[in-house]
């Protein structure tokens, strides 16, 4: 542990070299630290006058606070082998009226996608903030959160930068005003990974394999067409995201390939939870849960029936899209059956 | 009775999330009163009135108003324990970038929104570097990485703090920070002889005190002029 002592003499080119992490930290300081090579950071301190400290709104004492506290927590994360979640188990609690849920364990495994249906306002809010707050019966449901079977850690809830779930819904939109390229660096960055041009590389390839049209490196991320955003959100949010479990609020049926998106998801090994009214969806999770008035109602696993019945609804759903298509340039609906003869 | 202090920059979502915060408490029979400090304007007490909090409004007009909220919490604190609050909630509009009005002992949070752009929590100074609780809000219109990448640099501005996201809209993540902020065992009686966490700048020029007219002979006091320069 670096001692106040230690870092108040010691410059801050030798605590990049130690700490090379600490880039950030300076970079989000009001005073100019990096570049004062031979400086030590007391003299650094001591340089700038009492106006300039307070033109700077700058305390010596909350920084040096902060600087020890962000090298600590930079260690123990580094020090930790990556945060692997394999399972997510939610014990009952109880729904909005205190009764008991049914269900005496819910599993959500990796790779695996659990959709989540009920009426807007039944609860699923609640169940996501029980989850991302790893709930140990301690919100108003009473559930418990397991994270690989076990009660988990509190860094959970408090360590910055280590949150459970990550959301993904049709009402995100891209503001930062940068290309898809930095954009991309930016949050590599953000990350601290070490393979940067590859993964980023690969975010780009698969979020063109998702969209319907392809767009380029250099677009402005504002620029980028409903289905290319998804895209990019999905792809990004598959490689380049730290959190374990990914929330989709529903994915609008254009522009993307929603299958191919899932199949992303569950192969970057991500916990996948789906709110969705869309039977197509729905059913290409492997359970579906239930929810009302405030408590999780019914597990259901999606039974073999279900799946066939998965092909069926594809295939109207294909038709249905050849009409759009038709509609949109021009032509007349008609001829919807033989549609299909022709197509086969 | 526990003194919480809120601040943040304008619209961020302060009055959003300390009412879907409000909520839960008074759910659990928690009573809860609010002070709004502003500038010029605000229409939040109608927005607490409306949820069922008992508010009262100060408006700094000219002053900076982390100044005008130090010269009367006090005053605010008595009238909370007045009327027999369990939580007395202060929501300042953090307009002055170089103050905030927290204080020692006195839990601190700062509200911030997705949308200010990457480069604010680096320029909002005290009101985010000595607060204990963070929360950012309006992470539901804006892409994850978005969100992550504004949470690290929060981070990298203040790591000691707990950063949390909150819908102010939905008031997810609410409750959550209703138990990081009510603590039946804390209570504040006084604010005699606290400390600010931060100070307030001394700067005072004859504009803050209310000169119009532009020209070197009407500016006095703490006046400092640009470099136009070429180097
Ligand atoms: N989409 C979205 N909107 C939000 C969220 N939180 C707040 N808002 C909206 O943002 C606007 C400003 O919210 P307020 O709570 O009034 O913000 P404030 O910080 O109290 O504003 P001032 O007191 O005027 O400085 C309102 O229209 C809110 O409905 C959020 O999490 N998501
Ligand atoms: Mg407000
Ligand atoms: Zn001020
Ligand atoms: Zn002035």
């Amino acid at each position: 542990m670096a001692s106040k002592e230690y870092l108040l003499k010691t410059s801050p080119k030798d605590l990049l070299i130690r700490f090379p992490y600490l880039h950030a930290f300076f970079a989000g300081q009001t005073i100019q630290l990096e570049g004062k090579h031979s400086l030590s950071l007391q003299e650094i301190i001591q340089e700038i006058d009492e106006t300039g400290l307070e033109d700077n709104a700058f305390d010596a004492e909350n920084f040096l606070n902060q600087l020890q506290e962000f090298i600590e927590q930079m260690q123990a994360f580094m020090g930790q082998s990556k945060n692997v979640v394999d399972s997510l188990t939610i014990l009952p609690g109880t729904d909005k009226s205190g009764t008991p849920e049914s269900f005496d364990q819910l599993v959500f495994e990796k790779s695996k996608i659990t959709s989540i249906v009920g009426p807007t306002g039944s609860g699923k809010s609640r169940l996501l903030a029980d989850i991302e707050w790893v709930a140990q019966g301690d919100t108003p449901t009473s559930r418990t959160i397991l994270i690989n079977g076990e009660k988990p850690s509190t860094d959970w809830r408090f360590a910055s930068g280590k949150k459970l779930v990550a959301q993904l819904s049709q009402n995100m939109n891209f503001v930062m005003d940068l290309s898809v390229i930095e954009f991309l660096e930016l949050h590599a960055r953000s990350r601290m990974i070490a393979n940067e041009t590859v993964v980023i590389q690969r975010i780009i390839d698969a979020a063109n394999d998702l969209a319907g049209e392809k767009f380029s490196a250099n677009t402005p991320i504002t620029a980028l067409s409903g289905g290319q955003s998804r895209a990019l959100m999905i792809a990004d949010t598959a490689m380049l995201s730290s959190s374990p479990v990914v929330l989709i609020d529903e994915i609008e049926n254009a522009g993307i390939d929603r299958k191919k998106a899932l199949q992303l998801l569950i192969g970057e090994e991500k916990v996948v939870l789906m709110a969705t009214h869309d039977p197509i969806l729905a059913l290409m999770a492997d359970q579906r849960i239930v929810i009302k008035n405030g408590g999780i109602l019914k597990v259901i696993k999606t039974s073999e029936e279900e799946k066939n019945m998965l092909s069926v609804l594809e295939e109207a759903d294909r038709k249905l899209q050849l009409l759009r298509g038709k509609l949109r340039s021009g032509e007349l609906i008609a001829g919807f059956d033989q549609e299909k003869t022709s197509k086969k | 009775m526990n003194l919480i202090t809120i601040s943040g920059p304008p619209s961020s979502g302060k009055t959003a999330v300390i009412i879907k915060t409000a909520e839960t408490l008074m759910q659990r029979g928690v009573k809860i009163g609010a002070v709004k400090f502003d500038c010029l304007h605000t229409d939040d007490d109608i927005a607490y009135e409306k949820a069922g909090i008992p508010v009262k409004k100060g408006l700094s007009g000219s002053l900076c108003p982390d100044h005008y909220f130090v010269s009367n919490i006090e005053a605010v604190l008595e009238w909370g324990l007045k009327e027999g609050f369990d939580v007395l909630v202060s929501e300042s509009a953090g307009l002055c970038n170089r103050c905030s009005p927290y204080i020692k002992e006195i839990k601190a949070v700062c509200v911030i929104d997705n949308l200010s752009g990457i480069n604010t929590p680096k320029k909002i100074g005290p009101m985010l570097r000595m607060a204990d609780i963070v929360v950012i809000t309006k992470g539901d219109i804006v892409s994850q990485a978005e969100r992550e990448v504004f949470a690290a640099r929060v981070h990298s501005v203040n790591p000691a703090a707990i950063v949390m996201n909150i819908n102010g809209l939905t008031g997810q993540g609410a409750y959550e920070l209703s138990t990081l902020l009510f603590n039946d065992k804390h209570h504040v009686d006084s604010l005699k002889g606290r400390k600010l966490r931060f100070s307030m700048p001394s700067a005072l020029c004859s504009y803050c005190l209310g000169e119009t007219r532009i020209g070197e002979s009407y500016q006095m006091g703490n006046v400092r002029k640009i470099n136009l320069e070429d180097n």
